[in-house]
């Protein structure tokens, strides 16, 4: 049935693996997408939304090296918010809520329209391997398909045991089969394994709710998007709600405590802190009488409802009971309770920075096999994967972004050179240089790169140039153009700045705390300029951070450079650390196992001390 | 790898000895130390040959700090392959620490433990069969700083530190709970708190730079209270010190009714001199108030010189025991403090009186004891040797959390610097994401000396004490 030999089969078609097929096939690689369930491609699982805080700047990144993600939520979007917008704008993150059904088609649609794509429906059941090198893979049926890279992007799914109360069964997915094979093979192989847990909350019947006892929670009014090329912006959107819960309700949650496979024992397996169940925050935080509970459309036209907030494995009639007490809920019907879900995972520190693993060649991990959660975490994954699986069977160099480059670099780094003991989410705290990294100049950042690589398109860079040229023009005029007393000290005296005695360059008046661009645009040699040169809302806002935050991108991007230098001292990919007895024990045993690549990774590693990096840097130093 | 920040450390041995030699190594070395550096024939050191040695003061703005001796080695010619400028200085390791001070203010850094000799490797001036030498240099010498530096956390300055960076970490979290958790349902500080906590993270910092030993020094000498009855010399052995007439002498005894204070430099330390009266009861009311105030300056003095007259120890049997009770009196109100036991006038002594109140005197317990001779300058110099060794063993640190560590006192000061950033961007409303790059930055400093600090543990944090996640 397969003849040809594949350059990439992607196993899973989630976040991570719809990404990896896409890369790997717009530039070149003849790629097989192989899944359990193809009406599941692009499937939420969780949540009916993209981004948020951290996320939506990974959203970004994958849309600036020329992933689908952000076109698709652009696509499926029924609400956008720019979170943060208070804050400074390396804060400010996109989030959208999505119709879940036109999500799962727009990828689908996007993948068959993407050249060098096939598709097969079996579960793959293990992996074709010689010496070191995977070949390609073997389905449940017995059936060989050939490929020079394999990218494994298996979810929740392998072994997954789903829990609700007491009761538990097998499954990825709430009504979908769990993959087996996979897992024991490569613990034969000596891969290490572990086991991770998640879970979700029910989904209700929308019809069922009273919104009007409800708090609304509309999108925002000049509403964004993610896609730096021109996708649609929303025109309308649908309101989420908001209600809580009461002591009321956490009385009759903690009846069913006694069957909660989380208080019994009966799941075993560590969950996000970041995203505990209900029950955890009441057992946790038994002080807080109410937690929030956000009610989310789960599309434009159906009446199912998804509970952010309610994630849950007590028995369904513990759930039942409990949202029925919650405001608004009093009639609330089911569409399917909410569970946990337990499944294996690979510790990443397992891979390469390719995300390939140390172990088998040709052979990539991406999304939760790595201990991710999230769809971003996710997807980011196997764009990385399926562009390195590309490179490397092209025998061309790796594509490996920085922590000072990207979310997605300090994601990975992070992963393979710490490992993780909870599911991974990304948090912006977690990027050493976040003021860089921010959702405005990603396409500054990344396109480039990935147009370097072959996978940005023309059209991608095309648009980016044009931005960054105008968007330096405007800051350059900013900075050769003085301002007279008279037509400044008005604005100033609006916000409460001191005055200026003498003219002065625009760009110093501008970095002010206070003002902002709509006070600058007040004076008339800055609107005229922005008329004459055509300037968009983009461009004005690119020059407006990067004049306004001038000193302190200056700030990170000096420290990043202090990076830069340990950076550029590579460790040998077969040095023996047991040589180096300077090196304490616990260093050695460390370095021996995660084998980083640089010196600076290695300063990364918890339990190697500056000094052990003088002495690698005395090995490495030329 | 090339590092291009420049470092700075005491290339001698550490402790008080002739001269020491302070090495500067970097791209600015040269720049620095001509910053810092005033020639006799007025010579810009920028504009000098390399491999040349130049005269001249080491100035910390109009303040001079000691005349030196300054060599230039441009790199590659040099010990580390980079511009090296190596400072000879006198000894005394309060002009040391001054100058390593203001070389630090000036953008140098403290070098690390062997960071010289792995500079010079990195820039093939070692062969690479002296590798594992230098390894284990590195992390021999990393251990025994470490220790040292234990060693002079006493006083419960880690304990201090520690705080001091819970403190920070809490700020730092409250912080990123606004950024990365904004839409959760959790109470977020109001600003007030937040200036609270940082001024509070203010004042224990400067207190804690306040108390850098040297600093203390540089800022107000080391009070030495001289105690003695009226007329056994005590003037006359300020005057030897001083070196000039300044407390009044005279023959009557109880002259000096008041404490006199004076200053002298010793071997580069700053020293406070406060002349009492004595500590024998009398009836005289205003020798009475004298003896009050005596306690008083004792209390307040870090070192208690106790004078006697060798005349008084011509009936050995009877003053040993009067001696005794003395000291004791003066122990037991102030046990730790270095006492010593100084016997002026011994010029009038001959050569077995002599023999026999030293062996008299080693039986005191709770002092030491010298004997000298105001008057013929005899002692003196071994008097002024023992006071620097009070200086130099740490004998003089009181019971409060004391910075002596110049690595210490150099990351305090970065994270000072940061905090007050900090506090400036809260007045003028700066978002926290700009806040926090340089609250991690303090954050850095601190890790400095308490060993790393990750992103991990603002997380941990977080999630310890808020709900977080819908």
């Amino acid at each position: 049935m397969f003849e040809e030999v594949y350059d990439v089969i992607v196993v899973g078609g989630g976040h991570a693996g719809a990404e990896a097929a896409a890369a790997a096939a717009n530039m070149g690689s003849k790629t097989l997408l192989a899944t359990m369930n193809l009406q599941t491609i692009g499937q939420m699982s969780c949540n009916p939304a993209m981004g948020g805080i951290a996320k939506g700047q990974i959203v970004r990144e994958i849309d600036a090296l020329g992933g689908y993600s952000g076109i698709i939520t652009d696509k499926s979007a029924i609400q956008f918010k720019m979170l943060n917008k208070s804050k400074g704008p390396a804060m400010w993150s996109p989030r959208a809520q999505n119709d879940r059904m036109r999500f799962a088609e727009e990828w689908r649609l996007a993948l068959e329209s993407t050249p060098n794509v096939d598709f097969y429906q079996e579960m793959i059941s293990g992996l074709l391997i010689e010496g070191n090198t995977v070949k390609g893979v073997r389905t449940s049926l017995g059936i060989d398909i050939k490929g020079k890279s394999v990218v494994l992007t298996n979810g929740t799914f392998l072994n997954g045991l789903i829990h609700i109360g007491n009761k538990q069964f097998g499954g990825g997915r709430a009504g979908e089969k769990a993959a087996t094979g996979i897992t024991e093979q490569l613990t034969d192989l000596g891969f290490e394994s572990g086991r991770m847990k998640t879970g979700t909350p029910p989904r209700v019947d929308g019809r069922s709710l009273d919104y009007s006892k409800m708090i609304v929670q509309p999108g925002d009014v000049h509403p964004e998007k993610f896609s730096y090329l021109d996708t649609p912006i929303l025109s309308q959107q649908r309101d989420c709600f908001m209600t809580h819960t009461s002591e009321m309700v956490h009385d009759v949650l903690r009846t069913g405590f006694d069957r909660s496979p989380m208080f019994n024992g009966r799941i075993k397996s560590i969950g996000p802190r970041y995203c505990p169940s209900i029950e955890d925050k009441i057992n946790r935080f038994a002080d807080k009488s109410s937690h929030q509970l956000f009610v989310e459309p789960e599309g434009w036209d159906t009446v199912e409802v998804y509970v952010n907030g309610f994630s849950t494995s007590l028995p369904e009639d513990i759930q039942f009971k409990a949202l029925r007490s919650v405001v608004g809920f009093e009639k609330v019907k089911f569409f399917r309770p909410g569970y946990a879900i337990e499944y294996d995972y690979f510790p990443p520190t397992q891979l390469k920075h390719t995300l390939e693993t140390k172990l088998l060649n040709n052979l990539y991990f991406a999304g939760q096999i790595n201990g991710t959660t999230g769809y971003e975490e996710a997807a980011s994954q196997g764009l990385m994967a399926g562009i390195n699986a590309h490179l490397k069977i092209n025998d061309r160099d790796s594509f490996i972004l920085k922590r000072d480059e990207a979310y997605i670099g300090v994601l990975i780094d992070d992963l393979i050179t710490k490992g993780t003991e909870e599911p991974y989410r990304m948090f912006t705290s977690r990027a050493e240089y976040r003021t860089l990294l921010r959702q405005d100049n990603a396409d500054l950042r990344l396109t480039p790169m990935s147009h370097a690589i072959g996978l940005a398109t023309d059209e991608r860079l095309r648009r980016m140039e044009e931005k960054r040229k105008k968007s330096d023009a405007f800051i350059k005029f900013f900075k050769q153009t003085s301002v007279s007393p008279e037509s400044i000290n008005p604005i100033l005296e609006e916000v409460d700045s001191a005055l200026v005695k003498q003219s002065d360059k625009m760009f110093k008046v501008f970095s002010r705390p206070k003002v902002t661009m709509d006070h600058m645009m007040q004076l008339e040699a800055v609107s005229n300029f922005v008329n004459e040169n055509n300037l968009g809302q983009e461009e004005m806002e690119q020059a407006e951070i990067q004049v306004k935050y001038a000193g302190y991108i200056q700030k990170e991007k000096s420290n990043a450079d202090k990076l830069h230098r340990l950076e550029n001292v590579k460790i040998p990919d077969n040095f023996d650390y047991s040589i180096l007895k300077s090196l304490s024990f616990e260093a050695r045993e460390k370095l021996q196992s995660i084998r980083p690549i640089t010196i600076s990774q290695a300063s990364r590693i918890s339990g190697v001390s500056p000094s052990d990096i003088s002495v690698l840097l005395v090995y490495m130093g030329r | 790898m090339t590092p291009t920040d420049t470092i700075v450390a005491l290339a001698s041995p550490s402790g008080a000895g002739a001269i020491a030699v302070i090495r500067v190594s970097g791209t600015d070395a040269l720049k620095i130390c001509n910053s810092v550096f005033k020639s006799i024939h007025g010579k810009d050191l920028m504009r000098q040959k390399s491999h040349t040695i130049h005269l001249g003061h080491i100035m910390d703005a109009n303040k001079t700090l000691d005349q030196v001796l300054v060599s230039l080695f441009k790199g590659p010619h040099s010990y580390t392959g980079e511009n090296v400028v190596e400072i000879s200085c006198h000894g005394s390791p309060y002009i040391q620490q001054q100058i390593i001070q203001l070389l630090l203010r000036k953008g140098c850094r403290m070098a690390e433990a062997g960071e010289f000799t792995l500079r010079a490797f990195l820039n093939g001036k070692l062969d690479l069969s002296q590798a594992e030498a230098v390894a284990d240099l590195i992390s021999s010498e990393n251990e025994a700083s470490h220790q040292i530096a234990m060693q002079q956390m006493r006083g419960g300055f880690s304990n201090e530190i520690k705080l001091l960076r819970d403190e920070l970490l809490n700020f730092a979290s409250l912080i990123e709970l606004e950024l990365d958790f904004a839409e959760e349902d959790v109470e977020f500080a109001d600003r007030s708190k937040f200036k609270e906590l940082l001024n509070r993270i203010e004042e224990v910092l400067k207190r804690l730079l306040d108390s850098f030993a040297v600093g203390n020094v540089i800022k107000n000498g080391i009070p030495v209270a001289i105690v003695g009855e009226p007329n056994v010399g005590k003037s006359t052995l300020l005057n030897a010190l001083l070196n000039e007439e300044r407390a009044i002498v005279s023959e009557i005894a109880g002259t000096t009714r008041d404490a006199i204070e004076d200053e002298l430099t010793i071997g580069g330390i700053g020293f406070r001199f406060i002349d009492t009266a004595g500590i024998r009861v009398t009836s005289d009311v205003v020798e009475n108030i004298g003896i009050k105030k005596t306690f008083e300056k004792i209390g307040q003095a870090q070192v208690v010189l106790f004078l006697h007259s060798a005349e008084e120890f011509k009936n050995a049997e009877i003053n040993l025991k009067s001696l005794q009770t003395e000291v004791g009196k003066i122990a037991s109100k102030h046990p730790d403090k270095p006492l010593v036991i100084l016997v002026n006038k011994i010029d009038i002594l001959n050569k077995k009186e002599r023999e026999s109140l030293e062996q008299l005197l080693s039986h005191v317990e709770g002092s030491d004891f010298e004997i000298i001779s105001a008057k013929t300058k005899e002692g003196i110099d071994n008097l002024k040797n023992r006071l620097l060794k009070f200086v130099n063993t740490g004998a003089l640190r009181n019971n409060e959390t004391i910075v002596t560590n110049t690595r210490h006192y150099d990351a305090l000061l970065k994270a000072l610097d940061e905090v007050q950033k900090v506090q400036f961007g809260m007045d003028n409303s700066i978002p926290g994401d700009l806040l926090a790059i340089d609250i991690r930055q303090a954050l850095f400093h601190f890790g400095e000396i308490t060993g790393e600090i990750t992103s991990d543990d603002l997380l941990g944090n977080i999630f310890a004490n808020f709900c977080i996640g819908k």
